[in-house]
């Protein structure tokens, strides 16, 4: 572990990361965006009820909507943060010098990503004292909010390593982005439409017939999954029309942990030309 | 020591480069001379295992490139002829980011930073941001980062190209400073004058071939058993023009037509240099003026190149 944290590629971003006020100024921007979320919606709630009461299930409903909205937040900005990480370094020809490193092809790679996402991460992190708040009233679980941030760090090493692949099997960032931007949009708004194609072809064509079809497209897309794991009914009435019982989001983490490890091994391999003709 | 055998690389069926045989032995100063798109990056790129070849191999100190590229890394310093550098770095940081890519820890590097910035004469510049520096400054603070592991070989692409004179200067120094410290160094350019007082050996290379390959004076006698004789010719030049070139040892003739001048490379010697004066006069050629011109280093690699093309 302290190999991996000893990375020069992570050590330099990270530093050049926090140099920058625009980073404090966009960590500041979503606390304060937050926090008058959280706070408008207990008061506008707590006055429309009547009495200044903060029930159990309006506590639920706001923990649902702070849910989405970082999900939303991760799946639009870890692209842009990733995306350009090994071509902007091909197109700034700064990338040569660091092929002829001794580090590492995976150190490269690594210390890419992660430094890429550190920002996301400590976004997350920080929200989280705002986010927490929702205790106070019920309707949520310590537990269960620890399960939704393992959702998420998956969901952004995922959909992260995805945009450092194409940075780096792409000579241009335009095209890494557009390309990680695509297929983030194909595993959240295609697989959506997927599902509600396939599960209402197979509810009007065979009445309570099964779809496993419909299982696969709902066990990939993030919002589902995360509805389901904010809502665990989700699960008995995915597994009541598909006919799997498999929780999605056991298929879901064995599809993204599939996409990271598979996307990093591309990287990787694809980084540095191979020297050896011969194989 | 640098062993190259039989490298080649093709781009479809254009070949940027030719079965390269070279041997650069330990501690030499190695020319590499060529005019653009000669293939000197592309030779260098592969040594520094940036390319893969299409055929040959290549060992640093012994090691293969082709089987080891990652233990190459560490025994090559290598200077793209095109590079950037990273925003909002220093100095400093930027020495410190590739000291630590190599492994060094942050002792060394606080200890060796302040030494290779003194050597590239950028000691002051340590806490300006990289991106700020002038092209000459950033080109030393490459050549000094290019050194932070102390590696044995210096693979150097143009490293004074884009440098005013007075950087070719200091950058020479600084090369035969590390000449003098051991290193084997290899280094590019297509001014052949810039190389030819620093290196051991030099060769010449156009189209991807290597066609010439010896001690800086060996590749200069070699070429200079052609001469350059001029004629200045009051009249006409057509007359002259047809008599000069009926003599089989005269080659590349050209004209200055406003300067009454004829210009051709002579193969022959003294002896025969003299008929053919006597010759001319003979015919009646109004010659002015014969003379031998002085050929330098700039001279020959026209001439070589010229050559090669011309194949
Ligand atoms: N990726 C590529 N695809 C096709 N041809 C290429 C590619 N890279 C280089 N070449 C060709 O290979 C030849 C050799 O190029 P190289 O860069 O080695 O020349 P050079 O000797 O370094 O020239 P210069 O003095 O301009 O730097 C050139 O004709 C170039 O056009
Ligand atoms: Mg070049």
């Amino acid at each position: 572990m302290r190999e991996l944290l000893a990375n020069p590629v992570l050590v330099k971003e990270i530093k050049l990361r926090f140099r920058n006020m625009k980073s404090f100024t966009g960590l500041f921007f979503y606390l304060l965006v937050m926090g008058i979320f959280v706070f408008g919606f207990v008061y506008l709630t707590g006055s429309i009820s009547g009495g200044g009461f903060f029930r159990p299930e309006e506590s639920f409903i706001l923990f649902t909507m702070l849910s989405f909205i970082q999900l939303g937040l991760i799946l639009f900005i870890t692209p842009g943060l990733t995306a350009g990480t090994i071509s902007t370094e091909r197109e700034k020809q700064t990338l040569n010098i660091l092929l002829t490193t001794a580090q590492s092809s995976f150190q490269i790679i690594f210390g890419k990503l992660l430094s890429s996402i550190a920002f996301l991460l400590l976004l997350l992190l920080s929200g989280l004292p705002i986010y927490s708040m929702v205790f106070l009233y019920g309707g949520v679980s310590p537990g269960q909010m620890a399960v939704i941030f393992l959702f998420y760090f998956l969901t952004l090493l995922a959909i992260g390593s995805l945009g450092v692949m194409y940075s780096t099997v792409t000579r241009r960032t335009v095209v890494s982005m557009i390309a990680t931007f695509s297929t983030m949009i194909f595993l959240t708004a295609v697989t959506g439409f997927f599902l509600i194609l396939t599960v209402s072809l197979s509810s009007v064509a065979m009445g309570t017939g099964t779809s496993p079809l419909s299982y696969f497209w709902a066990s990939i897309n993030p919002a589902v999954v995360l509805m389901s794991l904010l809502e665990p009914s989700w699960n008995d009435e995915i597994s009541r029309i598909t006919g799997i019982s498999l929780p999605l989001w056991v298929s879901y983490s064995f599809f993204y942990l599939l996409l990271f490890a598979g996307s990093l091994w591309l990287s990787v391999s694809k980084l540095r030309v191979n020297m050896n003709k011969y194989r | 020591m640098i062993e190259i055998k039989g490298l080649t690389k093709k781009y479809g069926s254009f070949y940027a480069l030719k079965d390269l045989n070279l041997k650069i032995e330990e501690g030499t100063v190695f020319g590499f001379v060529g005019a653009n798109g000669a293939g000197k990056s592309t030779t260098f790129s592969i040594l520094a295992t940036l390319l893969q070849p299409t055929a040959g191999e290549a060992w640093i100190n012994g090691v293969s490139i082709s089987q080891n590229p990652h233990e190459v890394r560490r025994q090559i310093g290598y200077m793209p002829d095109f590079f950037g550098v990273y925003d909002q770095l220093r100095a400093e940081e930027y020495l410190d980011f590739y000291g630590a890519s190599y492994g060094l820890n942050p002792k060394q590097r606080m200890e060796l930073i302040p030494k290779l910035l003194e050597l590239v004469n950028l000691t002051n510049k340590r806490y300006d941001y990289v991106d700020l520096l002038s092209r000459g400054m950033k080109q030393r603070l490459c050549l000094a980062r290019a050194l932070i592991h102390n590696p044995s070989v210096l693979i150097l692409d143009e490293p004074a190209s884009g440098l005013d004179p007075r950087a070719r200067v200091e950058m020479r120094e600084i090369l035969l400073e590390l000449k003098a410290m051991g290193k084997t160094i290899l280094i590019s350019s297509h001014i052949l004058p810039e190389l030819a007082e620093m290196c051991d050996t030099l060769g010449v290379i156009d189209s991807g071939e290597l066609i010439a390959h010896g001690s800086v004076q060996s590749i200069q006698e070699k070429l200079q058993n052609e001469k350059v004789i001029r004629v200045k010719i009051a009249g006409p030049l057509k007359v002259a023009v047809t008599f000069f070139e009926n003599d089989p040892q005269v080659s590349r003739l050209t004209q200055i037509q406003d300067r009454q001048i004829v210009e051709f490379l002579y193969k022959g010697n003294d002896e025969d240099q003299l008929d053919l004066l006597r010759n001319a006069m003979a015919t009646g050629l109004p010659i002015l003026a014969f003379s031998e011109q002085e050929t330098d280093l700039e001279d020959v690699f026209m001439e070589i190149t010229k050559g090669a093309e011309s194949l």
